[in-house]
């Protein structure tokens, strides 16, 4: 077991990262299987990470209650902002879940008691990479319960027809709701997580630029079924460290590299438009056969 | 009556779409709703099913009072839809769109499926049989595993109908179900709209195809602009004449629409004179070339 030792030591960051990204990503699956076009969670991260961190500091909180109590405060804030904003659709869904990720980032900034623009610095290394993947695999376990359920199929119905799924008796309110509660409750637990994983809470780091990297691990890994944000977060976090290796190549650190990462992202969505996933389960769309009606119209 | 309008309005923009609408629907039947285009009998069923509010009148389902009820309310009371432009969950295979149609029967919580609660796979199994029973009569058993936008055009009017009939409904809408069918095919739908009468269903039907029409439903309600015109039994409301004026018009008609019209009102009150043919039972060869 000597190796394996080794690898964790030498990517112990990476593989925590891409531990916080899934959850991230299966965070905004969440919305995503509703139809709902929500960029809000970047926020509830931060409120997840900012609860615990003070917990942790100033109420002396045992590790253990700060986690799920900084994702029960992000939680507990998504319900009044569902209920108004969940009315709209699409785009205009998403600038008001930008809006309100903007609003909690300034919040902090300008929340002296919590470091203000500097964030909170010092708070005690708690997590390990076995509780980051520990709540991964309850999270992939609690998903993959959820998708012939009641609460699956409904969800799936209100993304496919809204107001079709309405008259077949689906209380669609709520469970749009339930999914930006649910979504916000796993976006704390990340945000809490990581820090306790990394000293800081910065409130900069929770902008519109963290949101759309989360909606990004969706987007790339398939937004189908819920491995699909898991293999992009992984492809996202591990692409930039496997670029470092093409330093023997000529490619340099810095924008050379984000270059390389950029087109491998253009990559998979030019050609599996329905993300890493469909490389497992089907043949991307284009390139399959169509499939005809088995029979012809009578 | 199961199902009961009294003076229901609706305005679009200051246009009555409905206007002081009321008729019954007794239960056990199927009742016609029939007009020229724009005569709103989509927005009737969109007013009863809640996906619009009317803006008076009442309407009441049983003993309850459902204008008002959100429509996921409703179709919990009972009552279910199709759709003229068909609305199937498309991403969803065939069986899915069904189980999608059971969801005011199923009971089961996230909880209990974490723990593979055995009742809960007892429900599953109990719903997926139905489901499948579903399927069968609405002759899409084999296209199960398929998804509803790859079905074919007649296949998704049919598991419409049977993604409705999920929930074990009192009251089915159909919302023009023969549209774009051909004679055949309308006619076993015809067939099949009988047949569920003897589940215990009452089926409000919103046809185009007056010949279907005719042949099928105990009473008719016509409208015209917004109002009731005409009401009765297909034999009276044949022979009505508001009910000719408003389809036949006196000009601007297309003559292609009149004659197809005129035939199917003709042939219909024909044989409503005649001993009519037993409601649900085979059509002749005749039938069909009535239609042309």
């Amino acid at each position: 077991m000597g190796w394996l030792q080794d690898f964790y030591t030498q990517n112990s960051s990476t593989i925590n990262f891409f531990g916080l990204n899934a959850i991230l990503g299966l965070s905004i699956y969440l919305t995503l299987a509703a139809g709902l076009l929500s960029l809000a969670n970047a926020g509830f991260m931060a409120i997840g990470a900012y609860v615990s961190a003070l917990l942790t500091i100033h109420a002396q909180w045992p590790f253990w209650a700060v986690v799920p109590a900084g994702a029960f405060v992000a939680a507990l804030v998504a319900v009044p902002l569902g209920l108004p904003v969940l009315r709209l659709r699409g785009v205009f869904l998403a600038i008001a879940t930008i809006g309100f990720g903007e609003v909690v980032r300034l919040f902090f900034i300008n929340w002296d008691y919590a470091g203000g623009a500097l964030g909170i610095n010092g708070i005690p290394q708690r997590t390990h990479w076995y509780h980051i993947f520990g709540v991964l695999v309850v999270l992939l376990y609690c998903f993959w319960r959820l998708r012939a359920s009641r609460t699956g199929y409904a969800l799936e119905a209100i993304r496919e027809d809204e107001s079709a799924a309405r008259t077949m008796g689906v209380n669609t309110t709520f469970y749009k709701l339930l999914a930006f509660v649910l979504g916000a409750f796993i976006a704390g637990l990340a945000g809490a997580l990581q820090a306790h994983l990394r000293f800081i809470v910065d409130p900069n780091d929770y902008g519109f630029g963290e949101a759309v990297d989360i909606l990004v691990f969706a987007v790339v890994g398939g937004m189908n079924i819920f491995i699909g944000p898991v293999l992009g977060a992984g492809l996202i976090t591990v692409l930039p460290e496997a670029l470092r290796h093409l330093r023997s190549f000529g490619i340099q650190p810095g924008p050379d590299r984000t270059l390389v990462s950029g087109v491998v992202l253009l990559l998979v969505i030019l050609f599996l438009p329905r993300g890493l996933v469909s490389l497992f389960s089907e043949a991307p769309r284009n390139w399959s056969r169509r499939e005809e009606p088995l029979a012809p119209p009578a | 009556m199961l199902l009961q309008l009294d003076g229901v309005g609706k305005a679009f923009g200051g246009v009555a779409a409905v206007d002081g609408v009321s008729f019954g629907v007794a239960p056990g039947q199927v009742h016609g709703l029939i007009g020229p285009n724009g005569a709103g009998k989509t927005t009737i069923i969109n007013l009863i099913s809640g996906l619009l509010p009317p803006d008076r009148g009442m309407i009441r389902f049983g003993d309850q009072r459902i204008d008002r009820m959100p429509s996921h309310r409703i179709a919990a009371l009972g009552i279910r839809r199709t759709y003229q432009n068909i609305r199937l969950f498309p991403a969803m295979t065939a069986l899915e769109n069904v189980t999608v149609g059971q969801h005011t029967r199923r009971s089961d919580t996230l909880l209990e499926r974490l723990w593979f609660s055995p009742r809960v796979a007892d429900e599953e199994r109990r719903l997926r049989g139905e489901a499948m029973a579903l399927l069968a009569r609405l002759e899409v058993a084999s296209l199960a595993a398929v998804r509803a936008s790859n079905l074919s055009y007649g296949d998704q009017r049919r598991l419409e109908i049977a993604r409705a009939l999920g929930s074990r409904p009192r009251l089915l809408l159909l919302d023009e179900p023969a549209a774009g069918m051909n004679s055949t095919e309308a006619q076993l739908l015809g067939r099949l709209v009988r047949s569920l009468l003897s589940d215990g269903l009452t089926v409000l039907l919103v046809e185009h195809n007056v010949r279907l029409v005719m042949e099928i439903c105990d009473r008719i309600t016509v409208l015209d602009f917004g109002r009731v015109i005409a009401e009765g039994t297909p034999a009276q409301v044949s022979r009505d004449e508001a009910v000719i004026a408003a389809y036949l018009g006196t000009e601007d008609e297309q003559p292609d629409d009149v004659q197809e019209t005129k035939a199917s009102l003709e042939a219909a009150a024909g044989r409503l004179i005649e001993p009519a043919p037993a409601t649900g039972g085979a059509r002749g060869p005749d039938a069909d070339a009535e239609a042309g």
